[in-house]
């Protein structure tokens, strides 16, 4: 049986009395892509802010393993004052001892592989919302973590960028085994790339399923999301 | 009685990040990437505030020599000019001038600049990068503070009896020279010390509320703006209570 990297048990979480997280239980395995959907305001960004522990829960349990994580948030969380280039170089400037060569040959490969080596020097209020992101993206694979969250890792993108990224997530776990949880609303990218696919509504695990299972489901709300993604019920 | 528990949990937030950032103080100095950081807050804390402390000064100082001048001048003890504006700059005003402006002009901008970073996510992001945001934000601004107002607070004294000068030559027919001898006649190490002292604590004050404001901050742009109306309210109220405090210690 594969180690559990993250381990939600009955995660309950409210805020002003709405409850967000309704008794949650889930885990992630090691080297798995792990795509969490949903409506909007279901609490998949508090789920994933409970796994990383930003946020802790009212009752439950979450259990993470003892290894590096690292997280993209919505909006990329650049800082302004530092541009492209500095904002990736910083996790490895700050936490890791590596001599400039080093930290310079890993900030260009994850500038590379998010495709902004030509707008390294700028500074986050001269590029797009799109390309925050994905500085904010190369800032969370520069250290090489062993588990990387991505919350909503391609809205806002064109369909060319958001494929790529798509296929960089893949990447990164076949390649360096990456073991990733991805909040989304993208059902395509999540048949694309996820081992398992988790349905959130309500607070509630409607649905953890493989892609194949997924998409075939019968499950009502399940339906609902797919034929509502391929713009059936318009 | 119901802000009673806010209050105490602020005040304890304030203290650890206080005890916090303090530890990180020795990193700040070695560190030269941290340094680098400390010279921009330098820069930002005394140079940046200049021409709003000059002029706020310099008025004071004329304010201040105005109203005393004419009540001497009623006792025909206007050579006692220089020394009374002095004293009151040494003693109070000068590091009171000095708070006062630092926490307008840096409190709120360091307020606004964190909540700002709290409400784009970045401190989390700082977090789980494993970057401490008292070492990273917290201490280079709270040291930059407790380094610069002691030099700030000096130039008001300064700004602030050229001013009185100026007033004392141009409208109670005290020579500029007399004024200046009258100054430094009644000045004494103490009164230069404690109102030093005092405005290397204002600093401290300043910044660790102005950090605390905007680590707090909660609830967008909206919330953002009472971040900094909070921290320049809160900056005024701990430097008169302090500044009280320490007068009475000393005097």
């Amino acid at each position: 049986m594969s180690e559990k990297i993250i381990e939600f048990d009955s995660v309950t979480k409210s805020f002003g009395g709405k409850k967000v997280l309704d008794e949650l239980s889930f885990s992630v395995s090691r080297g798995e892509i792990f795509v969490i959907l949903g409506p909007s305001g279901t609490g998949k960004s508090v789920t994933l802010k409970h796994a990383i522990g930003l946020v802790e829960p009212d009752s439950g349990e979450v259990r993470r393993a003892p290894v590096r994580f690292d997280y993209l948030f919505q909006s990329g969380a650049l800082l302004a004052w530092k541009n492209v280039w500095e904002n990736v170089a910083l996790p490895l400037e700050e936490t890791m001892r590596l001599d400039e060569k080093e930290i310079e040959k890993r900030v260009s490969a994850a500038l590379e592989a998010v495709g902004l080596s030509d707008a390294a020097e700028k500074y986050p209020a001269e590029i797009s919302g799109g390309m925050q992101k994905r500085a904010g993206l190369a800032r969370a694979i520069v250290r090489e973590a062993e588990v990387v969250l991505y919350d909503e890792p391609t809205s806002g993108l064109d369909p060319v960028t958001a494929a790529n990224i798509a296929r960089l997530i893949r990447d990164l776990n076949r390649k360096r085994g990456v073991t990733s949880v991805v909040v989304t609303h993208d059902v395509v990218m999540a048949s694309k790339i996820a081992s398992r696919i988790m349905l959130v509504s309500g607070g509630k695990a409607v649905a953890c399923l493989t892609p194949e299972e997924f998409m075939q489901s019968t499950e009502p709300e399940v339906r609902a999301f797919i034929e509502a993604s391929r713009g059936e019920n318009i | 009685m119901r802000f009673m528990p806010t209050f105490v949990s602020s005040v304890g937030f304030a203290g650890i990040v206080l005890a916090r950032s303090l530890l990180y103080f020795p990193y700040v100095l070695l560190s030269s990437r941290a340094r680098a950081d400390l010279f921009r807050q330098l820069y930002a804390t005394g140079i940046r505030t200049l021409p709003v402390v000059t002029i706020v000064s310099i008025f004071m100082g004329m304010i201040l020599s105005l109203q005393v001048g004419l009540e001497l001048a009623r006792f025909n003890q206007e050579i006692y000019l220089g020394a009374a504006v002095m004293l009151t700059l040494l003693r109070e005003m000068g590091a009171f001038c000095c708070g006062i402006c630092l926490a307008a002009c840096v409190g709120s901008a360091i307020a606004a600049e964190l909540g700002t970073m709290k409400v784009n996510d970045e401190i989390d992001a700082l977090k789980i990068m494993g970057i401490p945001p008292e070492r990273f934000l917290a201490a280079p601004r709270i040291l930059a503070l407790v380094m610069m107002a002691p030099i700030v607070a000096f130039y008001c004294c300064i700004m602030g009896a050229i001013g009185g000068g100026i007033v004392g030559a141009t409208q109670l027919n005290v020579d500029f020279q007399q004024f200046m001898s009258g100054a430094l006649w009644m000045a004494e190490g103490k009164d230069l010390f404690v109102g030093i002292g005092k405005s290397s604590v204002f600093g401290l004050l300043i910044g660790v509320i102005s950090v605390c404001e905007g680590l707090g901050t909660r609830l967008g742009a909206v919330g953002v703006g009472k971040s900094t109306q909070r921290a320049v309210i809160v900056s005024f109220l701990a430097i008169l209570i302090s500044g009280y405090i320490i007068s009475r210690i000393f005097y």
